[in-house]
């Protein structure tokens, strides 16, 4: 049983860049009464790992490291005294905002919120998606695991390597493990395209001489306590490995960046509605999921590549949270809104419900496409009519897009039943 | 006049524009594809003399809570040094209480950059 329960006006669960972002923001709205729940022994989150350059350019104008990006948000948190508990678990959150943590220091707690922040950001995809038969023999890492291993504990995994997956942190992995003297013999990636940032690709592989071979997987793992040989094939439209393409890699380590999902176990027991597409909960113009004073935002709603929009989506869901405690739940279950529907092209969007009585004048939309697409353009369909059209030479599953909706448009429109996000060749 | 047209990515940022840039006889004549200046310069720069930063980690002792301390060049360094810079980084080692931005070696290589501390240990 709990020993105590306390009474806090908004519970953030994670302090990893989101959830500072988010902490910091509704402190600024002029909720003081925060407490941000943290597993680590650490805030930052992912960031802490990530020592690489290439973070907050569009937020401080200046390309910082993940611990440096991490550092201004904590340094900042510090400065409004938002009061964090690093160690502590959330292991349960009720559909009437109750959070249930543990921690060694405290045992479980319990905390009653007048709102919560959900901001747990994402794990990687398990090595379960290697559908290869045979042992599983040391040797074989997520691209995160191993990113932990070399930069945080100092240790090499293995000295020859071949890495699965074309994912940002694959790509980032395969010049730290360069530097640091292994050898990469390839990237492998299944799809017709890479699922990381081009700016990684250049960088990380490029630069170095590593082949990127597209539609291509591993179909074998030789070695019975250690890898000791991947085998590598072509594959075809059906991502079918393709007979005779078949190439042996010797090698000690292979390493997985099969893609990232968001961490929602806890947000299903809450009752969140989670999206099958994006893997995170289903949310509103302010980012309110479907259990009323919870809101989300950062990887847990849904996987990004750029820090940047974690803080600023974060920033605005925890504005959004101080907004719900101060109003004292005065907003009616009513509808939820206008649905913003994805077509064409557009996978999903973020938020897929928009109340233009409730959204700020501007609301940036988020998205991420199914394909790469060449000279399309990026539309927005107000029921039949299109009130945006923006041409882009290159979008690609990797990298997020967004539009930006305005209230006013929304608002001049009387009886609008559906807000159309879509990509047109003309 | 040797004409000659490259084609670059922009890794000033993670937006990643598509540039081309064209050169003739050596000399760089236009980039288009970029987004903002930064993408100009890049592409200028990129073909003629192509820097990077570096970062790594190195060892810290007498830390509490970090084993290993991140580290960053504090600006680019020419690319044909990545590895002489990381070599260079091999028998460093960083005592704690380390603040970000603390050098944790100068002017690394004769580049006269020196290396600096990405997380506080
Ligand atoms: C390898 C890699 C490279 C990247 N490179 C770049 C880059 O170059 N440029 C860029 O801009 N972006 C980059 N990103 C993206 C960016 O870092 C992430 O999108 C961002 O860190 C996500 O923030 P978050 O707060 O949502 O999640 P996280 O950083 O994962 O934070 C979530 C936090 O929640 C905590 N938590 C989870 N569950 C619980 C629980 N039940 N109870 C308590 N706490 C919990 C976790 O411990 C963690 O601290 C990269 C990401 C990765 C993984
Ligand atoms: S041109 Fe500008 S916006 Fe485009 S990648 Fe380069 S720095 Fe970023």
């Amino acid at each position: 049983m709990a020993k105590t329960i306390e009474r806090r006006d908004v519970v953030i669960v994670g302090g990893g860049p989101a959830g500072l972002a988010a902490a910091i923001s509704a402190h600024e709205a002029g909720q003081t009464d925060i407490l941000v729940l943290e597993r680590d022994t650490q805030l930052g989150g992912i960031l802490n790992q990530c020592i690489h350059n290439g973070f907050g350019l569009h937020t401080f104008k200046e390309e910082l490291t993940g611990p440096e990006y991490a550092a201004r948000y904590i340094e900042r948190a510090a400065e409004l005294g938002i009061e964090y508990r690093l160690g502590t678990m959330v292991i349960d959150i009720s559909p009437e905002r109750l959070v249930t943590a543990v921690s060694s220091a405290d045992g479980i707690t319990q905390v009653e919120a007048g709102a919560i922040v959900l901001a747990m950001g994402c794990r990687e995809r398990p090595r379960g998606a290697l559908a290869t038969p045979g042992y599983r023999p040391a040797g074989v890492y997520s691209a995160g695991t191993a990113q932990r291993l070399v930069n945080i504990e100092g240790q090499m995994p293995g000295r020859e390597v071949v890495i699965l997956g074309s994912g940002d942190i694959g790509l980032i992995m395969a010049r730290r493990m360069t530097l640091e003297g292994a050898h990469v013999a390839c990237v492998a990636e299944i799809m017709p395209y890479s699922g990381g940032l081009k700016r990684n690709i250049v960088q990380c592989l490029d630069d170095f001489g590593i082949p990127l071979l597209l539609s291509h997987t591993v179909t074998r793992v030789e070695g019975r306590d250690r890898v000791e040989a991947v085998w590598i094939a072509e594959v075809d439209e059906r991502m079918q490995p393709i007979a005779g393409t078949e190439v042996r890699y010797p090698c000690d380590t292979l390493m997985l960046s099969v893609g990232l999902l968001p961490e929602n176990e806890l947000s299903r027991d809450a009752g969140v509605q989670i999206s099958p597409v994006t893997r995170g909960p289903v949310v509103d113009q302010s980012l309110q999921t479907s259990v009323r004073g919870v809101f989300a935002c950062g990887n847990v709603l849904h996987v990004h590549d750029l820090v940047d929009y974690v803080s600023e989506e974060a920033a605005a869901a925890g504005a959004n949270a101080a907004r719900f405690v101060a109003q004292a739940q005065a907003e009616t279950e009513a509808d939820r809104g206008i649905p913003v529907v994805a077509e064409g092209g557009v996978r999903y969007t973020v938020p897929s419900f928009v109340s233009p009585q409730l959204m700020d004048d501007r609301l940036t939309v988020r998205f991420r496409v199914a394909n790469v697409y060449r000279d399309h353009f990026v539309s927005v369909y107000l029921d039949d009519e299109r009130i945006q059209h923006r041409k882009k030479r290159v979008m690609a599953p990797g990298e997020m897009e967004s539009v930006v909706l305005r209230r006013a448009d929304l608002l001049a429109r009387e009886g609008l039943q559906r807000i159309t996000v879509k990509l047109e060749e003309e | 006049m040797a004409r000659e047209t490259r084609e670059l990515t922009c890794i000033n940022c993670p937006l990643g524009c598509p540039l081309t840039v064209v050169l003739e006889d050596g000399e760089v004549i236009s980039v288009t594809g970029n987004t903002c200046p930064r993408g100009e310069s890049y592409g200028r720069k990129e073909v003629t003399n192509p820097t990077r930063i570096v970062t790594s980690s190195v060892p810290v002792d007498g830390s509490a809570s970090e084993r290993m301390v991140s580290v960053k060049t504090a600006s680019d360094i020419p690319k044909d040094m990545i590895f002489d810079v990381v070599r260079a980084l091999k028998d460093v080692r960083a005592t704690a209480p380390v603040a970000i931005g603390d050098v944790v070696l100068a002017d690394v290589c004769g580049t006269g950059v020196d290396i600096v501390a990405t997380k506080g240990a």
